[in-house]
């Protein structure tokens, strides 16, 4: 009976390998910020009109993964890294992912104009038109600056959770991007000096290719100190309040502090201890975004009890 | 003559099939909880746009 065989080609995708296309990781975050946006906002949404408002902006930034899988198939199959998704090792054809990013996509946006306002649903639409065709089609195969263009999509997450409440854009949202968008540059930089990916091999300019790894160095030091002014602004703006000064004074202090280390090193140092200071900036990165929208939530829920907020 | 014996593909298109089963379920459940949410508002005279305005 050789009929089974010759569908047996041991590459069947499994359910998570279609959960692996949406990005789980960067989902987690996106669900985190939006949350964040949608609490600090004011005003009041039904809290389970706020539950479904999330989980479509969640939805959404998944839709746009799948898209990017798909388009940057080429790219991920010649590097190590990203070798194991789902569509360079075979296991999702690249098709299925473009059918299940465009039917997610249509679908989350419908659903948030739906439950929350058709600003929200429309601005959804345009973060994912942003990430992917904006960043992955156009400017990441073109500029050393890609990762500055691909941290605002990542950073519009809070501004749509804010829309839900208010249907629209006011400068406390403005400074919430502007928090993120000024963080992923180093953020992803600081990570792309200790995982030495083939970028050059995959034809991406990455700036530690473009310009080399001193100059990559200097960028994170610009743009840590370049952040900080954006995240004082934020503990200062209607939403912020003296926990989030503090936090604020604390976290710049210390990423600054790490930035000037790495700047401090070379690359023969960076080598000799493992890029030790490279992912401890790292690692903080993520706890100084984390801390920075955990401090907001506090300030936020901190009000009804007569603190909180200035 | 039926094919009786299961291939590891069986269980991996079984978990494919439950998991999408699942989810539209809940897709079905979140639509009508919403539906639920956004009826009792109007039947309480208000639309859902104006509590956003207050």
């Amino acid at each position: 009976m050789s009929d089974f065989s010759a569908i047996d080609h041991g590459q069947e995708a499994e359910f998570g390998d279609y959960v692996q296309l949406l990005k789980p990781r960067v989902m987690s975050l996106v669900v985190f910020t939006a949350m964040v946006g949608l609490i600090v906002a004011p005003g009041h949404v039904h809290p389970f009109v706020a539950f479904t408002a999330i989980l479509f902006i969640a939805l959404g930034g998944g839709a746009s993964g799948a898209l990017n899988m798909w388009y940057d198939a080429d790219i991920d199959r010649v590097m190590r890294r990203t070798a194991s998704r789902p569509i360079p090792s075979g296991k999702v054809g690249e098709g299925e992912a473009l059918g299940l990013g465009l039917a997610l996509s249509g679908l989350s946006c419908l659903m948030l104009g739906l439950a929350a306002n058709w600003f929200a649903g429309l601005f959804l639409a345009f973060t994912i038109f942003f990430y992917v065709v904006i960043y992955t089609m156009w400017l990441k195969r073109l500029t050393p600056q890609n990762i500055v263009i691909g941290g605002a999509a990542g950073a519009f997450p809070p501004m749509i959770g804010w829309a839900v409440v208010t249907g629209g854009v006011s400068i406390e949202s403005l400074l919430m991007f502007a928090l993120i968008f000024m963080w992923t540059p180093p953020h992803f930089w600081a990570l792309c000096l200790f995982m030495k990916d083939d970028y050059s091999k995959a034809g991406v300019p990455m700036l530690t290719v473009t310009h080399g790894r001193p100059a990559t160095r200097k960028h994170i030091l610009v743009y840590t100190i370049l952040l900080a002014p954006f995240a004082f602004a934020l503990a200062a703006s209607p939403i912020g309040g003296p926990v989030t000064l503090v936090v604020a004074l604390v976290l710049n202090a210390l990423f600054i502090r790490g930035a000037i280390r790495i700047v401090r090193r070379d690359e023969a140092a960076a080598e000799a201890d493992g890029y030790k200071a490279e992912k401890a900036f790292f690692k903080f990165s993520l706890a100084y975004l984390f801390l920075h929208f955990g401090a907001l939530l506090v300030e936020a829920s901190l009000v009804p009890f007569g603190f909180g907020g200035w | 003559m039926a094919i009786r014996q299961d291939h590891e593909i069986h269980a991996r298109r079984k978990g494919r099939n439950l998991g999408l089963g699942l989810v539209l379920g809940a897709l079905v459940a979140l639509i009508f909880g919403l539906s639920v949410v956004k009826i009792s508002h109007l039947v309480e005279g208000k639309l859902p746009e104006e509590e956003v305005a207050q």
